[in-house]
Protein backbone atom coordinates (compact mmCIF):
# COMPACT_ATOMS: atom_id res chain seq x y z
CA UNK A 1 0.00 0.00 0.00
CA UNK A 2 1.37 3.40 -0.93
CA UNK A 3 1.86 5.95 1.82
CA UNK A 4 -0.21 8.57 -0.01
CA UNK A 5 -3.31 6.40 0.25
CA UNK A 6 -3.07 6.24 4.01
CA UNK A 7 -4.89 8.41 6.51
CA UNK A 8 -2.89 10.99 8.41
CA UNK A 9 -3.16 9.90 12.04
CA UNK A 10 -1.87 11.23 15.35
CA UNK A 11 1.11 9.86 17.28
CA UNK A 12 -0.42 10.12 20.75
CA UNK A 13 -3.68 8.54 19.61
CA UNK A 14 -1.87 5.68 17.87
CA UNK A 15 0.43 5.14 20.86
CA UNK A 16 -2.57 5.08 23.22
CA UNK A 17 -4.32 2.53 21.01
CA UNK A 18 -1.22 0.34 21.06
CA UNK A 19 -0.83 0.51 24.84
CA UNK A 20 -4.53 -0.34 25.33
CA UNK A 21 -4.01 -3.59 23.43
CA UNK A 22 -1.06 -4.82 25.51
CA UNK A 23 -2.20 -7.58 27.88
CA UNK A 24 0.94 -9.66 28.43
CA UNK A 25 3.52 -7.22 29.81
CA UNK A 26 4.93 -6.58 26.36
CA UNK A 27 8.03 -4.39 26.32
CA UNK A 28 7.83 -1.02 24.54
CA UNK A 29 10.92 1.00 23.55
CA UNK A 30 10.23 4.66 22.82
CA UNK A 31 12.68 6.43 20.49
CA UNK A 32 14.13 9.88 21.08
CA UNK A 33 11.89 12.92 21.56
CA UNK A 34 8.21 12.97 20.69
CA UNK A 35 8.01 9.20 20.30
CA UNK A 36 8.84 8.56 23.93
CA UNK A 37 7.03 11.69 25.12
CA UNK A 38 3.79 10.25 23.76
CA UNK A 39 4.64 6.82 25.17
CA UNK A 40 5.04 8.44 28.58
CA UNK A 41 1.83 10.42 28.13
CA UNK A 42 -0.10 7.27 27.20
CA UNK A 43 0.49 6.10 30.76
CA UNK A 44 3.71 4.81 32.29
CA UNK A 45 4.15 1.05 32.40
CA UNK A 46 7.07 -0.77 34.03
CA UNK A 47 7.77 -2.43 30.67
CA UNK A 48 8.36 0.92 28.93
CA UNK A 49 11.84 2.18 28.10
CA UNK A 50 12.41 5.81 27.16
CA UNK A 51 15.42 6.88 25.09
CA UNK A 52 16.87 10.27 26.04
CA UNK A 53 19.52 10.38 23.33
CA UNK A 54 21.19 7.89 20.98
CA UNK A 55 18.96 8.92 18.09
CA UNK A 56 18.13 6.02 15.81
CA UNK A 57 18.70 3.22 18.30
CA UNK A 58 15.12 2.34 19.32
CA UNK A 59 15.05 -0.67 16.98
CA UNK A 60 18.52 -1.96 17.95
CA UNK A 61 17.70 -1.63 21.67
CA UNK A 62 14.41 -3.45 21.10
CA UNK A 63 16.25 -6.13 19.12
CA UNK A 64 18.51 -6.70 22.12
CA UNK A 65 15.53 -7.06 24.44
CA UNK A 66 13.86 -9.41 21.95
CA UNK A 67 16.97 -11.61 21.75
CA UNK A 68 17.26 -11.69 25.54
CA UNK A 69 13.59 -12.55 26.10
CA UNK A 70 12.30 -14.50 23.09
CA UNK A 71 8.99 -15.34 24.82
CA UNK A 72 8.03 -11.68 25.30
CA UNK A 73 6.71 -9.48 22.51
CA UNK A 74 8.82 -6.34 22.16
CA UNK A 75 7.53 -3.18 20.47
CA UNK A 76 9.71 -0.29 19.32
CA UNK A 77 8.35 3.14 18.44
CA UNK A 78 10.56 5.18 16.14
CA UNK A 79 10.26 8.37 14.11
CA UNK A 80 11.03 8.48 10.41
CA UNK A 81 13.93 10.90 10.91
CA UNK A 82 15.43 8.63 13.56
CA UNK A 83 15.07 5.55 11.39
CA UNK A 84 16.89 7.30 8.55
CA UNK A 85 19.92 7.49 10.84
CA UNK A 86 20.12 3.74 11.22
CA UNK A 87 18.63 2.06 8.14
CA UNK A 88 21.24 -0.70 8.37
CA UNK A 89 19.51 -1.94 11.53
CA UNK A 90 16.59 -3.11 9.39
CA UNK A 91 18.85 -5.60 7.59
CA UNK A 92 20.35 -6.80 10.87
CA UNK A 93 16.85 -7.49 12.17
CA UNK A 94 15.82 -9.14 8.91
CA UNK A 95 18.79 -11.51 9.07
CA UNK A 96 18.16 -12.49 12.72
CA UNK A 97 14.37 -12.80 12.22
CA UNK A 98 13.18 -12.33 15.83
CA UNK A 99 9.46 -13.09 15.53
CA UNK A 100 8.74 -11.29 18.83
CA UNK A 101 9.92 -7.88 17.56
CA UNK A 102 7.36 -5.38 16.28
CA UNK A 103 8.60 -2.07 14.85
CA UNK A 104 6.31 0.94 14.56
CA UNK A 105 7.45 3.91 12.46
CA UNK A 106 5.76 7.26 13.05
CA UNK A 107 6.22 9.04 9.73
CA UNK A 108 5.44 12.75 9.44
CA UNK A 109 8.26 13.57 7.04
CA UNK A 110 9.67 16.21 9.37
CA UNK A 111 11.99 16.75 12.29
CA UNK A 112 9.06 18.08 14.30
CA UNK A 113 10.95 18.70 17.52
CA UNK A 114 13.69 20.82 15.96
CA UNK A 115 11.42 23.13 14.02
CA UNK A 116 9.55 20.92 11.55
CA UNK A 117 12.26 20.85 8.89
CA UNK A 118 11.51 18.21 6.22
CA UNK A 119 13.61 15.05 6.30
CA UNK A 120 15.66 14.21 3.20
CA UNK A 121 13.29 11.28 2.64
CA UNK A 122 10.08 13.26 2.98
CA UNK A 123 9.06 13.61 -0.64
CA UNK A 124 11.10 10.85 -2.25
CA UNK A 125 11.31 7.70 -0.11
CA UNK A 126 8.81 5.15 1.16
CA UNK A 127 9.58 3.66 4.60
CA UNK A 128 7.76 0.39 3.93
CA UNK A 129 9.51 -0.06 0.58
CA UNK A 130 12.83 0.52 2.36
CA UNK A 131 11.91 -2.04 5.02
CA UNK A 132 10.83 -4.63 2.45
CA UNK A 133 13.98 -3.94 0.46
CA UNK A 134 16.00 -4.50 3.65
CA UNK A 135 14.52 -7.97 4.00
CA UNK A 136 11.57 -7.26 6.32
CA UNK A 137 8.82 -8.70 4.15
CA UNK A 138 6.22 -8.44 6.91
CA UNK A 139 6.01 -4.63 6.63
CA UNK A 140 2.91 -2.56 5.92
CA UNK A 141 1.43 0.91 6.00
CA UNK A 142 -1.53 1.27 8.37
CA UNK A 143 -4.41 2.67 6.30
CA UNK A 144 -6.21 4.10 9.33
CA UNK A 145 -6.55 3.58 13.09
CA UNK A 146 -8.56 0.39 12.77
CA UNK A 147 -6.06 -1.00 10.31
CA UNK A 148 -3.25 -0.15 12.74
CA UNK A 149 -4.99 -2.13 15.49
CA UNK A 150 -5.52 -5.02 13.11
CA UNK A 151 -1.82 -5.01 12.17
CA UNK A 152 -0.82 -4.93 15.86
CA UNK A 153 -3.07 -7.90 16.54
CA UNK A 154 -1.55 -9.82 13.62
CA UNK A 155 1.97 -8.99 14.84
CA UNK A 156 1.16 -10.53 18.23
CA UNK A 157 1.20 -13.98 16.66
CA UNK A 158 3.48 -13.37 13.68
CA UNK A 159 6.25 -15.85 12.88
CA UNK A 160 8.67 -13.17 11.70
CA UNK A 161 9.46 -9.59 12.72
CA UNK A 162 6.77 -7.03 11.88
CA UNK A 163 7.05 -3.41 10.81
CA UNK A 164 4.04 -1.11 10.86
CA UNK A 165 4.39 2.35 9.34
CA UNK A 166 1.94 5.06 10.31
CA UNK A 167 1.56 8.38 8.58
CA UNK A 168 1.12 10.99 11.29
CA UNK A 169 0.45 14.72 11.58
CA UNK A 170 2.90 17.43 12.66
CA UNK A 171 1.70 17.72 16.27
CA UNK A 172 4.29 17.72 19.07
CA UNK A 173 4.32 15.10 21.81
CA UNK A 174 1.66 15.40 24.51
CA UNK A 175 3.75 14.76 27.63
CA UNK A 176 7.33 15.09 28.80
CA UNK A 177 9.21 12.06 30.02
CA UNK A 178 10.88 12.40 33.41
CA UNK A 179 14.53 12.54 32.42
CA UNK A 180 16.11 10.21 34.93
CA UNK A 181 18.07 7.61 32.94
CA UNK A 182 19.00 5.34 35.85
CA UNK A 183 15.42 5.29 37.13
CA UNK A 184 14.13 4.57 33.62
CA UNK A 185 16.56 1.68 33.19
CA UNK A 186 16.03 0.23 36.65
CA UNK A 187 12.21 0.34 36.38
CA UNK A 188 12.40 -1.25 32.96
CA UNK A 189 14.53 -4.10 34.32
CA UNK A 190 12.02 -4.60 37.12
CA UNK A 191 9.25 -4.61 34.54
CA UNK A 192 11.01 -7.29 32.54
CA UNK A 193 11.54 -9.46 35.61
CA UNK A 194 15.32 -9.11 35.47
CA UNK A 195 15.58 -7.26 38.77
CA UNK A 196 13.64 -7.34 42.01
CA UNK A 197 12.42 -3.94 43.28
CA UNK A 198 14.60 -2.44 46.02
CA UNK B 1 37.92 -5.96 4.10
CA UNK B 2 40.92 -7.76 2.63
CA UNK B 3 43.23 -5.67 0.53
CA UNK B 4 45.97 -7.20 -1.60
CA UNK B 5 49.40 -6.84 -0.04
CA UNK B 6 48.12 -6.86 3.54
CA UNK B 7 48.29 -9.78 5.88
CA UNK B 8 47.97 -10.53 9.54
CA UNK B 9 50.90 -11.82 11.51
CA UNK B 10 51.33 -15.54 12.26
CA UNK B 11 50.54 -14.86 15.91
CA UNK B 12 47.02 -13.76 15.05
CA UNK B 13 46.22 -16.80 12.96
CA UNK B 14 47.73 -19.62 14.93
CA UNK B 15 45.85 -22.89 15.36
CA UNK B 16 43.13 -23.57 17.92
CA UNK B 17 45.30 -26.09 19.76
CA UNK B 18 47.77 -23.48 20.93
CA UNK B 19 47.21 -20.71 23.42
CA UNK B 20 46.16 -17.71 21.40
CA UNK B 21 44.85 -14.29 22.27
CA UNK B 22 41.53 -15.03 20.56
CA UNK B 23 41.19 -18.35 22.33
CA UNK B 24 41.62 -16.60 25.69
CA UNK B 25 39.06 -13.93 24.76
CA UNK B 26 36.52 -16.56 23.70
CA UNK B 27 36.93 -18.60 26.87
CA UNK B 28 36.78 -15.49 29.07
CA UNK B 29 33.55 -14.39 27.41
CA UNK B 30 32.05 -17.83 27.94
CA UNK B 31 33.13 -18.07 31.55
CA UNK B 32 31.42 -14.73 32.21
CA UNK B 33 28.23 -15.86 30.44
CA UNK B 34 28.55 -13.29 27.69
CA UNK B 35 26.71 -14.90 24.80
CA UNK B 36 25.55 -12.10 22.49
CA UNK B 37 28.32 -10.82 20.20
CA UNK B 38 27.43 -8.22 17.57
CA UNK B 39 30.42 -6.90 15.69
CA UNK B 40 31.68 -4.80 12.82
CA UNK B 41 34.52 -6.86 11.37
CA UNK B 42 38.22 -6.19 11.43
CA UNK B 43 40.99 -8.23 9.80
CA UNK B 44 42.80 -8.81 13.09
CA UNK B 45 39.59 -9.99 14.77
CA UNK B 46 38.91 -12.57 12.03
CA UNK B 47 40.02 -15.70 13.95
CA UNK B 48 38.01 -14.62 17.02
CA UNK B 49 34.92 -13.89 14.94
CA UNK B 50 35.27 -17.20 13.08
CA UNK B 51 35.53 -19.21 16.31
CA UNK B 52 32.63 -17.32 17.92
CA UNK B 53 30.45 -18.14 14.92
CA UNK B 54 31.47 -21.80 15.20
CA UNK B 55 30.53 -22.04 18.89
CA UNK B 56 26.77 -22.48 19.48
CA UNK B 57 27.07 -20.93 22.95
CA UNK B 58 27.37 -17.55 21.23
CA UNK B 59 24.92 -15.59 19.10
CA UNK B 60 27.40 -13.85 16.81
CA UNK B 61 26.39 -11.52 14.01
CA UNK B 62 27.52 -8.48 12.04
CA UNK B 63 25.83 -5.10 12.37
CA UNK B 64 25.95 -2.23 9.90
CA UNK B 65 27.39 0.23 12.42
CA UNK B 66 29.08 0.02 15.80
CA UNK B 67 26.49 2.16 17.59
CA UNK B 68 23.82 -0.25 16.41
CA UNK B 69 25.74 -3.03 18.15
CA UNK B 70 25.95 -0.91 21.32
CA UNK B 71 22.16 -0.44 21.22
CA UNK B 72 21.63 -4.19 20.83
CA UNK B 73 23.81 -5.25 23.77
CA UNK B 74 22.30 -2.44 25.90
CA UNK B 75 18.81 -3.78 25.22
CA UNK B 76 19.97 -7.32 25.86
CA UNK B 77 21.52 -6.35 29.20
CA UNK B 78 18.24 -4.81 30.33
CA UNK B 79 16.49 -8.01 29.25
CA UNK B 80 18.87 -10.12 31.30
CA UNK B 81 21.34 -11.31 28.68
CA UNK B 82 25.00 -10.31 28.55
CA UNK B 83 26.76 -9.19 25.40
CA UNK B 84 29.97 -7.65 24.13
CA UNK B 85 30.76 -5.60 21.03
CA UNK B 86 33.76 -6.21 18.77
CA UNK B 87 35.09 -3.40 16.60
CA UNK B 88 38.12 -1.66 15.16
CA UNK B 89 39.58 1.67 16.33
CA UNK B 90 37.84 3.57 13.51
CA UNK B 91 34.54 2.05 14.61
CA UNK B 92 35.05 3.23 18.17
CA UNK B 93 35.40 6.73 16.75
CA UNK B 94 31.71 6.65 15.77
CA UNK B 95 30.52 5.97 19.33
CA UNK B 96 30.87 9.22 21.31
CA UNK B 97 27.15 10.02 21.10
CA UNK B 98 25.85 6.61 22.14
CA UNK B 99 28.37 6.32 24.97
CA UNK B 100 27.45 9.74 26.36
CA UNK B 101 23.69 9.44 25.87
CA UNK B 102 22.99 5.75 26.50
CA UNK B 103 25.69 3.56 28.02
CA UNK B 104 27.06 5.99 30.61
CA UNK B 105 23.93 7.84 31.84
CA UNK B 106 21.78 4.68 31.98
CA UNK B 107 24.61 2.85 33.78
CA UNK B 108 24.89 -0.05 31.35
CA UNK B 109 27.90 -2.39 31.63
CA UNK B 110 28.85 -2.10 27.99
CA UNK B 111 31.79 -4.38 27.19
CA UNK B 112 33.82 -3.36 24.15
CA UNK B 113 36.74 -5.13 22.53
CA UNK B 114 38.59 -2.75 20.23
CA UNK B 115 41.20 -4.03 17.79
CA UNK B 116 43.75 -1.24 17.75
CA UNK B 117 44.81 0.10 14.39
CA UNK B 118 46.74 3.25 13.70
CA UNK B 119 49.89 2.54 15.69
CA UNK B 120 53.00 0.31 15.67
CA UNK B 121 53.34 0.05 11.94
CA UNK B 122 50.25 1.70 10.55
CA UNK B 123 50.52 2.55 6.85
CA UNK B 124 47.29 4.53 6.45
CA UNK B 125 47.61 8.09 7.79
CA UNK B 126 43.86 8.38 8.37
CA UNK B 127 43.92 5.28 10.57
CA UNK B 128 46.76 6.66 12.66
CA UNK B 129 44.86 9.93 13.16
CA UNK B 130 41.56 8.30 14.12
CA UNK B 131 43.44 6.11 16.62
CA UNK B 132 44.57 9.25 18.46
CA UNK B 133 40.94 10.23 19.10
CA UNK B 134 40.11 7.02 20.99
CA UNK B 135 41.71 7.49 24.39
CA UNK B 136 40.77 11.18 24.69
CA UNK B 137 37.12 10.22 24.09
CA UNK B 138 37.33 7.44 26.68
CA UNK B 139 39.05 9.74 29.16
CA UNK B 140 36.60 12.59 28.57
CA UNK B 141 33.81 10.33 29.87
CA UNK B 142 36.05 8.84 32.58
CA UNK B 143 35.48 5.39 31.07
CA UNK B 144 37.53 2.43 32.24
CA UNK B 145 39.88 1.23 29.53
CA UNK B 146 42.89 -1.01 29.28
CA UNK B 147 45.38 -1.47 26.48
CA UNK B 148 46.37 -5.13 26.40
CA UNK B 149 49.84 -5.82 25.02
CA UNK B 150 50.82 -9.17 26.60
CA UNK B 151 49.34 -12.62 26.20
CA UNK B 152 50.10 -13.52 29.83
CA UNK B 153 48.08 -10.50 31.06
CA UNK B 154 45.11 -10.86 28.74
CA UNK B 155 42.97 -13.26 30.76
CA UNK B 156 43.49 -11.37 34.03
CA UNK B 157 42.66 -8.00 32.50
CA UNK B 158 39.70 -9.21 30.46
CA UNK B 159 38.15 -11.36 33.19
CA UNK B 160 38.55 -8.75 35.95
CA UNK B 161 37.36 -5.92 33.69
CA UNK B 162 34.21 -7.76 32.65
CA UNK B 163 33.38 -8.51 36.27
CA UNK B 164 34.05 -4.90 37.25
CA UNK B 165 31.84 -3.60 34.43
CA UNK B 166 28.95 -5.79 35.54
CA UNK B 167 29.25 -5.10 39.26
CA UNK B 168 29.81 -1.35 38.91
CA UNK B 169 27.34 -1.04 35.99
CA UNK B 170 29.86 0.92 33.95
CA UNK B 171 31.23 0.46 30.42
CA UNK B 172 34.71 -0.83 29.74
CA UNK B 173 36.89 -0.75 26.63
CA UNK B 174 39.50 -3.48 26.19
CA UNK B 175 41.95 -2.32 23.55
CA UNK B 176 43.75 -5.17 21.79
CA UNK B 177 47.16 -3.72 20.90
CA UNK B 178 49.28 -4.98 17.96
CA UNK B 179 51.83 -6.25 20.52
CA UNK B 180 49.14 -8.78 21.52
CA UNK B 181 47.51 -9.58 18.21
CA UNK B 182 50.28 -8.91 15.72
CA UNK B 183 48.17 -6.17 14.23
CA UNK B 184 47.89 -5.51 10.54
CA UNK B 185 51.02 -4.89 8.51
CA UNK B 186 51.79 -3.80 4.98
CA UNK B 187 54.11 -6.12 3.11
CA UNK B 188 55.22 -5.40 -0.42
Amino acid sequence: MNTRNTKVMNRFDITSRLIARLKHEEAVIGGIGNTNFDLWAAGHRPQNFYMLGSMGLAFPIALGVALAQPDRRVFALEGDGSLLMQLGALSTIASLKPKNLIMVVMDNGIYQITGAQPTPAASVADIVAIAVGSGLSNSAWAADEEDFERLVEAAMSATEPSLIAVRIDDKPGVGTTRRDPVQIRERFMHGLGVREPL
Amino acid sequence: MAIAGQQTSPQATQGAGEISWHGIVLQTLKRNEISLIPYVPDRVLTPLIKNLHADPFFTTFATAREEEAVGIVSGAWMGGRRGAVLMQTSGFATLANVLASLAVPYQIPLIMFVSERGTLGEYNYGQSLVCRTMRPVLDSLALEHHTITRLDELEFIADRSIKQAVTTQAPVALILNPLLTGGKTFDK
